[in-house]
């Protein structure tokens, strides 16, 4: 008996001694500062002195009539919805066809769509200026090859650069879900396609009615993840590639944060911050109710 | 008969096409990759004339300058020494709670879990803020004690944020795979008189390795590509993105072209070599999660 509280003792100290650095860490780095965008978003502080005044919600109000911010919400719900769609048809078609087809060379197409993703956004988006300037840029000159331009297209300019920073991000992220979508859709049993084969589906049907079904599960994770990923990647390309210029064109709401920090308004800073946890929670939740379907077993 | 005849040519037409299809986009990617290796040895006219032009010759001046004028070499020291300083304490403080949360059953287990998992869903820009205010404010209250502070600009405190923030991913991860080990050796060891803590490190740890690479590699690429954070509390000198940033932005300076491309380089290139020797651990180890950092 003493013998077994003893151990219990021991397992107790090493279950602490274990947990206890990592807990105290994501506290310190994670939970309180999470915290503190909701406290201080109902605060208002300078950027030179610490004190802070209570104002309720008045930062939230001021959003509400902050065009700049209204823009950039804009931007970043555009981004999402149209990164989303065109992002996630391509990787399963792809992968639909990378795992179905015989071809050759197969994993030297899985190695090379991979690589954006070890890129690092700032490297992307070095990248992408290059093959947007507009005298002697890459995409410039591949277009004049074909017809001559009477005016080179300023891919960054006001008009077009939403379209560009969505170009941009399908490229970073395409090869990525490509790549996991692959993996769940080889594990699909081939005897399932024999079988329908036979009753004569063609490969569309297939891929509607076998391969999407039985991968649901991992596409829905992956949606659900995709979306605050988008959030994030947007504002960390568009901080290197542009800014949100030009005039607050292509401005996203992370990085309309972002500047009001270096404009030393943390408390409106906050509210935004509040205003973004509180979109990509309802997002997430949304994509996960909207996608609920009965799981296949295989 | 004439049908069997024509759907091998259909079907030989269609493979084609894919084949055209999955060619291009891969030259989408390839071109460009390619083309800043290229620009990395252009000298400073080159960039005025024909984009597709190949270099006239081997410019290395532009990685020298970017070393030494864009202190691009100091930028890659601390890149070196943060990603290291991170790695090494993620792992540290990962993987002891990642194997006790999920081979003991103890009370709180589930609260830690859960809250691991809420910050799954918590990405570190949404917080950069908090964080820079945290440490300023630190910083004013140890000036008052000490004379002077120490938490903003330091590489130590910037590679701690990285592991911090790590946490969430690399214990699910590595849980997870803890979770699919039996039980048996532990039983064995215990039999032994083995302590927790020479069960862990000898017998567990050895076992975990395919998920301890693939946390590691995971990591490694993202703090390795990480510049947010490290723009806003390291800003005094701060890692090879950071320095990178800072040349694009001089980038309609004269002569600074070469370097921004050399600098390009320099960031890419390690993370590149580590992707072909690793690549099928990577496109592996991603299907346990489905998640991106």
């Amino acid at each position: 008996m003493s013998c077994f509280v003893k151990k219990n003792i021991k397992s107790n100290r090493f279950i602490t001694l274990c947990t206890a650095p990592a807990a105290i860490l994501f506290v310190i780095f994670m939970v309180i500062p999470t915290l503190n965008v909701f406290r201080m978003s109902l605060f208002k502080r300078g950027a030179y002195d610490t004190t802070e005044t209570f104002v309720g919600f008045s930062n939230f109000e001021k959003l509400l009539t902050d065009t700049a911010f209204i823009r950039s919400m804009q931007n970043t719900l555009l981004l999402i919805v149209v990164i989303t769609i065109i992002t996630m048809s391509l990787a399963l078609i792809f992968a639909g066809i990378l795992t179905r087809e015989k071809l050759k060379g197969q994993s030297f197409f899985r190695v090379v769509f991979y690589i954006p993703n070890i890129l690092s956004i700032v490297v992307i988006s070095g990248i992408f200026s290059a093959i947007y300037k507009t005298e002697g840029g890459l995409l410039n000159s591949i277009i004049n090859i074909f017809t001559n331009l009477e005016r080179n297209i300023l891919w960054k300019g006001e008009d077009m650069v939403m379209v560009s920073v969505i170009i941009a991000l399908v490229w970073q992220a395409l090869g990525y879900y490509m790549v996991m979508y692959m993996a769940s859709m080889s594990a699909v049993p081939q005897s399932m396609y024999e079988s329908s084969g036979l009753d004569g589906a063609n490969r569309v049907t297939q891929f509607f009615q076998i391969t999407i079904p039985m991968i649901w599960t991992n596409i829905r994770t992956t949606l659900t993840f995709f979306i605050i990923s988008t959030i994030n990647m947007a504002f960390l390309l568009v901080k290197a590639m542009t800014d949100g210029g030009p005039n607050g064109a292509s401005d996203v709401v992370l990085l309309y944060m972002y500047d009001q920090k270096n404009n030393g308004v943390y408390g409106y800073c906050m509210a935004i911050g509040v205003v973004i946890f509180l979109l990509s929670f309802a997002l997430s939740a949304l994509v996960n109710k909207a996608t609920e379907r009965q799981t296949l077993e295989y | 008969m004439e049908n069997q005849k024509r759907l091998p040519s259909g079907e030989k037409l269609y493979k084609a096409f894919l084949y055209l299809v999955l060619g291009l986009l891969a030259l989408t990617i390839l071109v460009p990759v390619g083309w800043v290796f290229l620009a990395s040895i252009k000298t400073d006219p080159e960039f005025y004339t024909n984009p597709w032009n190949l270099p006239v010759s081997f410019y290395w001046q532009n990685f020298v300058s970017a070393w030494n004028a864009a202190q691009m070499g100091q930028y890659l020291i601390n890149s070196v020494m943060v990603t290291a300083m991170a790695l090494g304490l993620l792992l540290v403080v990962a993987l002891p709670a990642a194997y006790c949360l999920s081979r003991f059953r103890f009370r709180g287990r589930r609260l830690l879990n859960t809250c691991f998992m809420a910050g799954l869903f918590i990405n570190v820009n949404y917080i950069v803020v908090p964080i820079f205010l945290m440490l300023r404010d630190g910083d004013a209250f140890l000036r008052g004690i000490f004379g002077q502070g120490f938490l903003l600009n330091n590489l130590f405190v910037l590679a701690v944020i990285y592991a911090s923030t790590a946490l969430p991913f690399t214990i699910y991860l590595l849980s997870g795979y803890f979770s699919t080990l039996p039980h048996d050796y532990e039983e064995a060891a215990y039999l032994d008189g083995a302590s927790h803590f020479k069960t862990m490190v000898q017998i567990m740890l050895p076992m975990a390795k395919p998920s301890i690479i693939t946390v590691v590699l995971f990591n490694f690429l993202s703090f390795w590509n990480e510049y947010i954070i490290a723009l806003t509390i390291c800003y005094q000198s701060s890692t090879l993105p950071v320095g990178l940033v800072n040349l694009m932005q001089k980038q309609n300076a004269p002569g600074t072209y070469g370097q921004l491309y050399a600098g390009l380089v320099m960031v890419m290139l390690p993370t590149l070599l580590l992707y072909i020797c690793v690549q099928k651990n990577l496109t592996k180890g991603m299907t346990v999660g489905g998640l991106k950092g």
